[in-house]
């Protein structure tokens, strides 16, 4: 399979878990509560949750596709090309969860991909 | 014009108390991240597990103690992800759990000795940066409509 398309897969499925884990949580509400009982209850919420079980799903696709993108490809393509998907995630959440981004979020998100880059060198 | 300032300031800070969890998850979610994958690390190169192994095998890995406890301290960072998830927005809270990607390097260098070139300390710095900028902006973001990039 092409390395390319392993990595769009990747990208993608990572990115969309991340946005549907989001999702739930922002669903669920604010947590303020982590005595056992509460953290139990929701747990429990989280597992009747269609977009949790959803992006569990997305998560091992992104996760599996990244092995095999390290099956056919260098780390050193596989580490900062999949750092992109920080740009990805950022512009997702900003078009399907209607986060408001100033230019703060932008450039940093921005500075992490390219760091991660560069790290990856 | 002081009313929207004022605002503005309020959700950049947030109430002391909310401002005090919002980092002590942000800390628990980076430190639990880096060094879960450091212990998971150093558990597989002890055990010299090779990826063509049966199945079987990937179950012995759990017999290192130094694999159980980089996989719990996963699940934590991933319950602490989700946490901060439930009241920071998504582009709030990927950027700022980068900072483990710092730690990571630090811990390399520090523990294990890795040499870390030129291209990585910038790219370090590149990191910092850029989790120091979106760490200044509120965990949800209200902005007005001159501050929103579309």
């Amino acid at each position: 399979m092409s390395a390319w398309f392993l990595l769009i897969v990747s990208i993608l499925a990572g990115s969309a878990g991340d946005l549907l884990n989001a999702k739930s949580m922002r669903d669920h509400g604010e947590i303020c509560d982590f005595r056992p009982g509460a953290v139990a209850r929701v747990i429990g919420w989280l597992a009747r949750d269609l977009s949790m079980l959803i992006s569990i799903l997305a998560q091992a696709v992104s996760f599996f596709s990244f092995l095999a993108l390290l099956g056919v490809a260098d780390l050193s393509f596989a580490v900062p090309a999949t750092a992109l998907g920080n740009v990805i995630k950022t512009l997702f959440a900003k078009i399907f969860l209607r986060e408001q981004l100033c230019w703060r979020r932008w450039t940093g998100a921005l500075l992490v991909s390219f760091g991660v880059w560069l790290v990856s060198l | 014009m002081a009313a929207p300032i004022l605002m503005r300031d309020m959700t950049v800070k947030g109430s002391p108390t909310h401002e005090l969890k919002n980092q002590a998850f942000v800390w628990l979610a980076v430190i639990a991240n880096t060094f879960g994958n450091f212990m998971l690390s150093i558990g597989m190169h002890t055990i010299q597990f090779k990826p063509s192994a049966p199945p079987l095998e990937y179950l012995r890995v759990f017999a290192n103690p130094w694999i159980d406890g980089g996989v719990i301290l996963l699940i934590i960072w991933f319950a602490s992800q989700l946490s901060l998830l439930s009241w920071a927005d998504l582009s709030y809270v990927l950027p700022v759990t980068a900072a483990s990607y710092v730690l990571t390097a630090v811990l390399g260098k520090v523990f294990l000795h890795e040499f870390v070139s030129r291209a990585r300390w910038s790219g370090i710095c590149v990191i910092s940066f850029g989790v120091m900028l979106v760490m200044g902006t509120a965990p949800r973001a209200r902005l007005s409509g001159t501050e929103i990039i579309p």
